[in-house]
């Protein structure tokens, strides 16, 4: 296998010195919210991690448009990517949210419908990996992944909007929410700063990761044939 | 109003996150390796034949 290209090296180079600023950020630069106290710091990363969460569910729902107009594989393979690394950062973002929720709501969970959603969504690419392991073909696997990657990706916005939409006790940080929102806060500058540097960073942090794992899948395919090979 | 104390919610929070995140990156070298090693064990088999 190649060695890494240097705009990759680079990239891990970014990535890791991003990470360790927000971790900064978020810990030390922003100040102390008065009300919640230390636990409002985990909403950094659990707003950081849900955005780049949902980027690569989008990422995969197009990469599946172009693999059902190319037919090219390249694409299914920039799909199962995108949706790995997102269920990782997702998971992330949920559980955050729950150690937030147990001081502030006085639970770990409640079914109401930010965190409702945002676990269906997360089941819904689960059960795609999952669902994808039981095809043995790989034009057929890539064509169910295309369209499943389509239809689960309308969860998506459903699951961003539920806030705006519905009734809900998950407070909405930039614009109004419901009335019943509970743990809202007003954003000191230095707050709103540590945020979006977060955003920003995990965003780079996605692509750097997405990179080693498209050259994951390309040594596992180069693997692949080599066993045909052999085989024959 | 005093500020409710709530540390170890937030370092739960951070070491949560920390050990999924490099707990995938430790997956996702590892899975390297492994298919490193099947190539070249492949390779050899191949130029053998």
């Amino acid at each position: 296998m190649s060695p890494q290209p240097r705009a990759l090296v680079a990239l891990n180079v970014v990535s890791v010195l991003l990470l360790g600023a927000s971790y900064y950020a978020s810990l030390v630069y922003a100040p102390l919210e008065a009300v919640m106290g230390a636990v409002q710091r985990v909403f950094y990363f659990h707003v950081a991690t849900a955005w780049v969460g949902m980027l690569g569910f989008v990422m995969a729902a197009v990469a599946g448009i172009i693999y059902l107009w190319k037919k090219d594989l390249k694409w299914d393979a920039i799909s199962v990517a995108a949706v790995e690394i997102s269920l990782v950062f997702f998971f992330i973002a949920i559980v955050l949210g729950s150690i937030w929720a147990r001081p502030i709501w006085g639970t770990w969970w409640t079914w109401e419908p930010r965190l409702t959603t945002a676990a269906i969504l997360e089941m819904i690419y689960l059960a795609y990996l999952l669902l994808r392991q039981g095809i043995e073909d790989p034009e057929k696997r890539a064509r169910f992944g295309a369209v499943y990657t389509l239809l689960g990706g309308i969860s998506v916005p459903v699951t961003f909007v539920s806030i705006r939409l519905f009734r809900t006790i998950h407070p909405v940080v930039i614009g109004s929410g419901s009335a019943e929102a509970q743990g809202g806060f007003n954003m000191a500058p230095a707050m709103l700063q540590t945020m979006f540097f977060s955003i920003i960073a995990f965003s780079v942090i996605f692509v750097t990761i997405f990179w080693h794992r498209m050259r994951l899948a390309s040594l596992a395919n180069r693997v692949e044939q080599l066993k045909l090979k052999a085989l024959d | 109003m005093d500020t409710p104390n709530t540390m170890s919610y937030m370092l739960a929070g951070y070491i949560i996150f920390s050990v999924t995140f490099f707990g995938y990156l430790v997956y996702l070298w590892l899975r390297w390796k492994l298919l490193l090693s099947d190539e070249e064990d492949l390779q050899k088999f191949e130029t053998k034949e």
